[in-house]
């Protein structure tokens, strides 16, 4: 009855505004005429299940549900400039590891947009990002329940060549429910080569960006009086030439007094800075990036992943295979962190000594990331400004990963990836354990693919990860069959060989299959799962171990 | 009372009538080229011809051996149908300063676009990546498909084909 009423306030809507927009003269009819032919609908559907059983071995609980299942539909509507859409999401109850927050069913997302000439408005809900983010990144990584999207009013306005300008206002998202805080902003771009006659035809290309966010939140609290309106401002640049480019951004935030940074009052600032050089078969990246105090949330009170208005980047590279990417991955220190990177990659061409008769790649990856330099001042029953940081100096190591990688074709059948990655992983400060001991690991991976024929072949993945520390050695095997265009089957099994408790040293086997056609794909699973971090696009969510049988299904049209 | 029920009736014939009703044009969103600067995608055109559009990401394994070993053929796809394959990168901020450099690296040909505020990839009900549309002549969205196994480029490279032969693909 619920989703009934939905629809239809859903499609008084979509016709009000759909009719208002065509021009008041035309007759219903019309209206409804083009609504049905001229409109497109498209969206998407995605519903994972599992069913848990208990396995006192590696520690899956029991769930008194025993099945639990997360899904989304998504629906958006397009008419020419005009678009609204809806979504509605449903936990019943949350998987295991995602926020418990998500509990029940609702729509949560839904909103109308038009364009015109200059001209783009949007009402309900946005996301929405001001240059790198380091002030405002609204986004959503449904695989992981992260979402903060706004709720309210976007305009974007075009008022001259080369010139845009971005303006909202709105609550953010916190699960079923919205923050207390109100956050409003506004972003211009200027792209010069665009707006500057002179410069047309210039090889050089230069956008300029400027950005003010500002979020109001009451003081309630007892203890401190507090900013009830807290800005902060950024300023950035890329510049384009031949083969290099340069993107630079600072952001400075007014004194914010937070939960995250125990409620002192110093400014926060942030500076990223990435420079490129590419030429065809090679690329060169260097970034660097320190945050001070950077943690901005809508809600001055709240943790994790909840509320945050901004976005700082990790400088680390993202892996993907099983052992590298889930073990020891980085995740970034809001209150402080000083963060370099290099990466490298070379193609060796056909017919070259190493290149052999099908090229080879080459890449090199170098990434830090240390706690800001800190003198404390001691200052709680003052001024709370709590620490000064000497830019030129870096803290404690947080974070340390050089990786290598060589991927090779062998034959028209054989083609071979092979990676080495040494890290250092400072697992008191990123997980939040006292006392543990830093970890020193090293991880060999051979990923060779042996394809039979056009449709037929099998990829075999074997990982090592090696170290003194934590739960020891782990080694894991994949095979990977494949029957192109539309099926897979994969065996795996992970193996922590090396704990020091024989009776911790635990095979985690899976076994899966998956079939896709068209933009639909089912995928089935049974066995265990370790436990482990689960990041996606540089949001990481912690993961119980569990096991059982878990279904997914994803649908987009 | 009656507005209410024709609304109901609205609303049933546009989604019985999806199949039929919809277009299938590609959506005209704002994302921005490798070197920062803007495109709307509603300006994604190929002559007449083929037009592979696949969203992909710098971290995405299946995305990036989908797209090297299409590359590999990828001069006589073109020579033969005229296709243009457009990589729709959704890096964010983290790695969007990687992909011209790994694009160029590889030596890729295709035409690169990021799509970092995930405008495109909503607009298109993409749930995750390697997910690839196919677009014929027209500019009509006619195919889709999501994940990425080895060989499933041949069974695109069929289509393609069948598309710059103007025949239609079901």
């Amino acid at each position: 009855m619920k989703n009934y009423s939905l629809l239809t306030s859903a499609a008084s809507i979509l016709l009000a505004f759909t009719l208002t927009f065509i021009g008041g003269e035309l007759k219903a009819q019309q209206g409804i005429d083009d609504v049905l032919n001229n409109g497109e609908i498209r969206g998407n559907f995605q519903l994972e299940a599992q069913y848990y059983q208990e396995d006192s071995l590696i520690g899956a609980q029991d769930v008194p549900e025993k099945i639990l299942s997360n899904g989304f539909l998504n629906l958006i509507y397009t008419n020419g400039s005009f678009s609204m859409g809806v979504r509605y999401e449903s936990y019943l109850n949350a998987l295991l590891g995602f926020p418990e927050g998500y509990r029940g069913n609702g729509v949560t997302y839904r909103f109308a947009s038009f364009t015109q000439e200059k001209m783009s408005v949007t009402v309900g809900n946005f996301y929405e990002q001001f240059g790198n983010g380091l002030i405002f990144r609204t986004y959503e990584e449904r695989g992981l329940g992260y979402d903060n999207m706004m709720d309210g009013v976007r305009v974007k306005f075009k008022p001259a060549p080369g010139l845009s300008l971005t303006g909202i206002t709105g609550k953010q998202r916190l699960f079923f429910e919205y923050g207390e805080g109100i956050v409003r902003g506004l972003d211009a771009e200027f792209y010069l080569n665009d707006g500057i006659s002179a410069l047309a035809n210039s090889k050089t290309q230069i956008i300029l960006g400027a950005s003010g966010i500002s979020k109001y939140q009451p003081d309630q609290d007892s203890r401190y009086v507090l900013p009830e309106n807290v800005g902060a401002v950024a300023g950035r640049v890329n510049i384009t030439h031949g083969f290099f480019n340069v993107n630079a951004e600072y952001a400075w935030k007014a004194n914010d007094p937070s939960a995250d940074n125990g409620y002192i009052y110093r400014p926060g600032e942030a500076l990223f800075v990435q420079a490129s050089y590419s030429r065809k078969g090679f690329g060169l990246v260097l970034a660097a990036k320190r945050n001070d105090n950077m943690s901005f949330r809508s809600d001055r009170t709240e943790g994790q992943q909840n509320l945050l208005i901004n976005y700082l980047p990790a400088l680390t590279k993202q892996h993907t295979y099983n052992l590298l990417a889930t073990l020891y991955p980085y995740a970034v220190q809001l209150n402080g962190e000083v963060a370099f990177q290099a990466d490298l990659i070379y193609k060796f061409d056909k017919g070259s000594v190493l290149g052999g008769k099908y090229g080879m790649d080459v890449q090199f990856n170098v990434a830090t990331a240390n706690n800001i330099d800190t003198t404390m001042l001691n200052d709680e029953r003052t001024t709370r400004q709590g620490y000064t940081s000497d830019w030129f100096k870096r803290g404690e190591l947080y974070f340390q990963d050089i990786n290598t990688q060589i991927t090779k074709k062998f034959s028209k059948k054989v083609k071979g990836r092979f990676t080495y990655a040494n890290l250092i992983y400072n697992q008191d400060v990123i997980e939040g354990k006292p006392g543990v001991p830093v970890i020193r690991a090293n991880v060999g991976i051979a990923d060779v693919t042996y394809k039979f024929n056009m449709r037929n072949s099998l990829r075999t993945e074997v990982q090592f990860l090696l170290t003194e520390q934590d739960q020891g050695d782990w080694a894991t095997a994949i095979f990977e069959y494949s029957y192109a265009p539309h099926w897979f089957f994969a065996i795996m099994d992970q193996y922590n060989y090396g704990n020091e408790d024989p009776e911790r040293q635990i095979h985690y086997y899976n076994a899966s299959m998956g079939y896709n056609n068209g933009g639909n794909r089912i995928t089935l699973s049974y066995g265990r799962q370790r436990a482990g971090i689960f990041c996606v696009g540089g949001v990481c969510r912690v993961v119980p171990a569990s096991s059982g049988l878990y279904l997914s299904l994803t649908s987009s049209f | 009372m009656t507005l209410r029920l024709n609304l109901l009736i609205v609303l049933f014939l546009s989604f019985s009538a999806l199949s039929f009703a919809q277009n299938n044009e590609i959506p005209a969103v704002d994302v921005k080229k490798i070197d920062g600067t803007t495109f709307n995608t509603g300006d994604i055109e190929n002559d007449g011809k083929p037009i592979i559009i696949n969203f992909w990401a710098t971290w995405c394994s299946p995305c990036k051996r989908e797209l090297n070993n299409i590359a590999e053929m990828y001069e006589e796809w073109v020579e033969e149908t005229g296709v243009k394959l457009i990589a729709l990168s959704i890096d964010d901020a983290r790695n969007m300063g990687k992909v011209a450099p790994y694009v160029n690296g590889k030596g890729w040909e295709y035409e690169v676009y990021i799509d970092p505020n995930g405008d495109f990839k909503r607009a298109l009900g993409v749930n995750n990546v390697p997910h690839t549309f196919l677009v014929d002549g027209n500019g009509k969205i006619v195919w889709q498909h999501n994940s990425y196994s080895e060989g499933d480029e041949y069974e695109l490279f069929e289509l393609v084909k069948k598309l710059s032969e103007g025949e239609s693909i079901d």
